[in-house]
């Protein structure tokens, strides 16, 4: 991708991330360059999902063992690790820097584990419907892309090279939605397009403004010369908002969520657990990573209105969840009640709090991703995604019932799964810092049973409807699909210390970033209540 | 009375010399060669020639970077690092345009018409047509367009000035109206340009004299120290500077004067609209860049409200009136009017770093509008005459399809072939019903072009993501730098306008990219859209390999210059000061 010249500081023996970045790239460029199917006759579409899939795996093989190396004999979690930095733009001030810390990390590795279940779920889609022309191979690659690029946006230690990266990713997502989604997908590809640009373009403002207060010079724009900053207040606060919105619309937040429920509903469902799962956790990945160390003045001005708007969130996004007819925006809301948690756990200002919502980021991933990949299945079957066009399933298909009681569940956040863990140590760690929101949030705990269960409800008890009683179970590429992420959900619901362990020291740095007195450490705490 | 000829160093004025001269050369050509000669002569000339400017400008460079540049004759021409980057992008650019407007595609037409001089619809333009006869006359005009723009931006005085302006206007008046397609529109598009340009010519003019009553003087250098040394008669500088800016910011396009920009583009030859897009704004935004850095910096306070206006005019204008537009052509020239406005806001940023920026711009921008028009040059519609068609006609053309004349069912399978024009075997009337005509440039003739045309269709894309300025496309580089710049400068309100029509003006970028991806592909020789009337069907003709060459830089520098800019702005930035 780049040829840059080598600088000199490089703290990673093998540029680790940069492979991270680059082999789903190979990946990509790979299915594009194979002779098209028609003219390698019906091997031609197993063959671009068995190369997908085999890169998506070689990189999670790849990501983990980069974890190890990086994280694994006990390095501190709150600095950056397998950091490399390289000029690329030196008369903008630009370098091509990547660096991770725990949370980084860890998102990464979530983003890489839920990709080859992406093409593992897309495995049938795309190829059959449209004959010979097979356009499978299309998407795959550009989920192949959106995997390098997810990849780097985490890792990014450059304000800009996290900037390109934020508004590049918008591109294939874009014709992942408008390309292959469902009959209004050219209106939620524009729509969403739209929304992020709008945010970023914003945001491209404060990053050019934030770098003229800064050192300047060719490394500029490297996020640790930009730290710290003694920004006049105002200018900070501009610079804030500025910021703050991108992120809010990606993440996506009331009042600027409304893009996500077209989106999900039109989009496939890999790309919708891709969107999601990952995409919207660069948002707030972002206010975690960037807006609070840069602007902690700032941050610190504007919490209580965020926390409000996280606590709209939780709750609009709980009722309108409610109130669904199609099992993707319903999903698709819940979401967005889901990130008003993660929202809320950053902006309590505690490290218990922020522990909660970094690792809240990944639990939320692998939930709401189960559970699109779980609708996607059930729209395979019937299709159509109205839960009102279902009922009765558990008995036909007992698998598919029982793992969407899993996932779901662990949407609602039963103890013993993961993400009980993370909500808890986020109410936990916020009712240190403000009760009153803490015990709203914890209200909302209610409707999530309420929207699972009565959705668990609705589509899979009750009498079994005539046209579904020939619906077959989870196949088992299916059953490989959601296995996975129930047994990742069980894992770190019962034993999630390696997680905290990534996540425990970051939140302690962001917390003296704000400078703020941190609360009675709990973390210790809340990993004992979930254990027992 | 001893008049002292003065000292010429021809050597900085070979950039310029080639293309004027090998355009004097190729009017004789014109008048002496044979008829079959002409056209491969005329290309080998025009090739050389801009090669030869772009060599000489690399030969002139290290001279120039080290010295900072010269004046040449008596300060007429200013040669320095500024001058030799706008002439090495107009050369660039001008080659790109010029290998579009050579290609004769496989319809064995180039854009032009057969003969220019022949009345519209008439018998004798009928039979210039059947003779194969070709207006080869284009090439030298473009050469002196050429030459014209490049002394514009290197001028360091106002009569010289003007006299590059007219040496780049007309030529492009002429080309405006020789379209081998809807000649009418054509002319008109070339009349109201000439009457536009004119009106704006004779503002500059009176601006000039205005100055010159000022300060004495046309040297730029002069007018500069007067503007800050002599007191008193300010209403006349600032009615000259203003009338100045005015025939600059006609050129450049623009708002509020604009409004020949969208009939012109869409009017002429789709390869000369390409090279005026982009040519003829680089001059343009070269000498504005030249007299708002070096002549009316004194005159700053006074020249915001006006620059700051015009900015934030032309880039919201473009930018909403771009987006109710149905036609492709005029899409991207009111694209290229807010264009226009992004580069003013690096112009007034009045920062050292502007200029690098709005140099940096000129080229990005270039390179995707002549891609950009040189794929639309491509797409074009087969069948019978423009929307509207006679009920009878519309007949006879189903009698046609019936015949079997048209593949109507495989429709994206054959336009994937060689357009078979004038292969024989099928009777006139008939072949007049299926051959192809002018350009699809109805937006909706575009839809499905991805599906059955993905690689123009992916290209065409990449330049217009590059023109909604999405990041690693040059574009981005490109608005980076000219909103840093004006950030830097203290103008971050125009900045913030800029960003807030970049987001609108990707509404209509992306409009085009969902129409050629995401929506089917139209079937038959007349297709219904949305707006009722029906439409000849969509084909894509195969290059000659010209077009493709130049489409395909166009791209490799688009990619190249959002990806890693870093060596394109370094060699900018080392040059980027202007000669006093």
């Amino acid at each position: 991708m780049l040829t840059l010249t080598p600088a000199a500081t490089v703290t990673a023996d093998v540029p680790w991330l940069t492979l991270l970045v680059v082999w789903p790239l190979i990946g990509a460029a790979l299915l594009w360059l194979l002779p098209r199917p028609e003219k390698t006759g019906a091997a031609g579409p197993r063959r671009v999902r068995e190369i997908a899939l085999g890169f998506a795996v070689v990189e999670l093989v790849l990501a983990v063992i980069a974890a190890v190396t990086a994280f694994g004999s006990g390095a501190d979690s709150g600095s950056y690790q397998l950091y490399e930095q390289h000029q690329w733009i030196p008369q903008f001030g630009v370098s091509y820097a990547l660096g991770v810390d725990g949370v980084g990390m860890l998102l990464i590795l979530m983003a890489v584990v839920l990709v080859p279940l992406v093409v593992l779920a897309s495995w049938k889609e795309q190829g059959s419907e449209s004959g010979p022309t097979n356009r499978l191979r299309h998407y795959l690659a550009l989920v192949l892309v959106l995997t390098s690029f997810m990849v780097a946006v985490f890792a990014a230690r450059d304000l800009f090279l996290f900037y390109v990266l934020f508004e590049a990713m918008l591109i294939p997502v874009y014709f992942m939605i408008g390309a292959f989604g469902g009959p209004q997908r050219r209106y939620a590809a524009v729509k969403f397009l739209l929304f992020s640009l709008a945010g970023g373009l914003i945001m491209l403002i404060g990053v050019i403004v934030l770098y003229l207060h800064g050192p300047g010079g060719t490394e500029g724009f490297l996020i640790s010369n930009l730290t710290g900053l003694d920004l006049p207040t105002g200018t900070g606060r501009w610079l804030f908002l500025a910021f703050f919105l991108a992120f809010a619309i990606k993440a996506p937040m009331f009042p600027v969520h409304s893009w996500l429920p077209d989106a999900a509903e039109q989009a496939p469902a890999g790309t919708s657990t891709l969107l999601v799962g990952v995409l919207d956790k660069v948002g707030t990945f972002g206010m975690l990573a960037l807006c609070i160390p840069l602007f902690p003045e700032a941050s610190q001005w504007a919490a209580p209105v965020i926390i409000a708007l996280a606590v709209v969130s939780i709750f609009y996004g709980a009722l309108l969840a409610l109130g669904q007819q199609d099992m993707f925006r319903l999903v698709a809301y819940t979401s967005v009640s889901h990130f008003g948690f993660i929202v809320l756990g950053i902006f309590a200002f505690n490290s218990t709090s922020i522990a909660g919502s970094s690792f809240y980021m990944v639990n939320h991933g692998l939930s709401t991703g189960g559970l699109f990949l779980l609708v996607g299945f059930l729209v395979a079957r019937k299709g159509s995604a109205k839960i009102a066009d279902f009922g009765g399933l558990q008995k036909v298909t007992p698998v598919l019932a029982g793992t969407f009681l899993v996932i779901g569940l662990s949407a609602l956040s039963l103890p013993g799964l993961s993400t009980f863990v993370s909500e808890f140590l986020v109410i936990v760690g916020t009712f240190a810092t403000n009760r009153p929101a803490a015990i709203i949030a914890a209200v909302a705990v209610v409707l999530a049973a309420l929207y699972v269960l009565w959705t668990y409800q609705r589509v899979f008890t009750g009498p079994v409807r005539d046209e579904l009683a020939e619906t077959k179970d989870l196949s088992g590429r299916e059953r490989w699909v959601v296995g996975p992420l129930i047994a990742l959900m069980l894992v770190l619901g019962f034993y999630p210390a390696p997680a905290l362990h990534l996540v425990d020291e970051p939140a302690t740095t962001t917390v003296t970033q704000v400078g703020v007195t941190d609360a009675p450490d709990l973390v210790t705490a809340g990993d004992e209540g979930s254990e027992q | 009375m001893i008049f002292n000829a003065p000292d010429i160093a021809w050597a900085q004025l070979t950039p310029v010399l080639f293309p004027l001269g090998a355009a004097v050369i190729g009017v004789l050509v014109e008048a002496f060669a044979p008829r079959v000669a002409r056209r491969p002569t005329q290309l080998v000339l025009t090739m050389l020639a801009l090669l030869g400017s772009l060599v000489s400008v690399g030969l002139l460079w290290s001279d120039v970077k080290d010295t900072g540049g010269t004046d040449v004759l008596g300060g007429s021409l200013l040669v320095d690092g500024p001058t030799l980057v706008m002439q090495a992008v107009i050369a660039l650019l001008a080659l790109l345009a010029v290998l579009i407007a050579a290609d004769r595609t496989s319809t064995g037409e180039d854009a032009f018409a057969p003969q220019a001089a022949s009345v519209p619809g008439s018998g004798y333009e009928e039979s210039a047509r059947r003779a194969g006869l070709q207006q080869t006359e284009v090439f030298p005009l473009m050469l002196f367009a050429t030459g014209g723009m490049m002394i514009f931006p290197a001028t360091g005085d106002l009569l010289t000035l003007f006299v590059a302006l007219e040496v780049l206007s007309l030529p492009l008046y002429l080309l405006t109206g020789m379209a081998r397609r809807r000649r009418l529109l054509s002319q008109e598009a070339s009349m109201k340009y000439f009457l536009l340009g004119a009106f704006a010519s004779a503002l500059l003019l009176f601006g000039i004299v205005l100055l010159y009553g000022y300060s004495g003087s046309l040297r730029y250098s002069e007018i500069a120290t007067a503007v800050t040394g002599t007191t008193g008669m300010d209403g006349l500088l600032l009615v000259g500077g203003l009338l100045l800016l005015v025939g600059l910011l006609f050129k450049v396009g623009a708002v509020p004067f604009h409004s020949w920009t969208p009939d012109v583009y869409q009017g002429a030859p789709t390869p000369i609209t390409g090279f005026m897009a982009a040519c003829t704004k680089v001059a343009a935004f070269g000498a504005l860049l030249r007299v708002f850095y070096t002549v009316l910096p004194g005159m700053r306070w006074d020249l915001e409200p006006m620059m700051w206006t015009v900015a934030i005019a032309t880039m919201v204008v473009g930018t909403v009136i771009a987006l109710v537009q149905t036609d492709i052509k005029r899409v991207l020239a009111y694209s290229s009017i807010a264009h226009a406005g992004f580069v003013l806001t690096g112009v007034i940023a009045l920062e050292q770093s502007g200029i690098t920026a709005v140099l940096f711009y000129l080229l990005a921008y270039g390179a995707a509008t002549v891609g950009a028009f040189g794929l639309v040059s491509l797409v074009r519609e087969r069948g019978t005459t423009p929307a509207g068609l006679p009920e009878a006609a519309q007949a006879s053309l189903g009698v046609a399809v019936a015949a079997g004349a048209l593949p109507v069912g495989s429709a994206p399978a054959a336009s994937t072939d060689p357009v078979d024009v004038g292969t024989g075997g099928v009777d006139d009337e008939i072949k007049d019903d299926t051959t192809v005509l002018g350009e699809a440039t109805d937006i909706s003739q575009w839809a499905g072009l991805g599906r059955t045309h993905p690689v123009l269709a992916t290209t065409f894309s990449l330049f217009l993501l590059s023109f909604a300025g999405i990041p690693l496309t040059a574009g981005f580089t490109g608005k980076f730098a000219v909103f840093s710049a004006a950030v830097d400068g203290g103008a971050w309100p125009l900045a913030l306008v800029g960003v807030i029509a970049s987001a609108a003006a990707a509404f209509f970028y992306v409009r085009l990219i969902v129409l050629m991806f995401f929506t089917s592909p139209t079937g038959g020789p007349l297709t219904d859209s949305e707006d009722g009337t029906t439409r000849p069907r969509t084909v894509v003709v195969t290059s000659q390999g010209f077009a493709v060459a130049a489409i395909a830089i166009c791209a490799a520098l688009t990619v190249l210059l959002g990806v890693l800019p870093g060596p394109v702005l370094d060699v900018i930035s080392q040059v980027a000061v202007f000669l006093p």
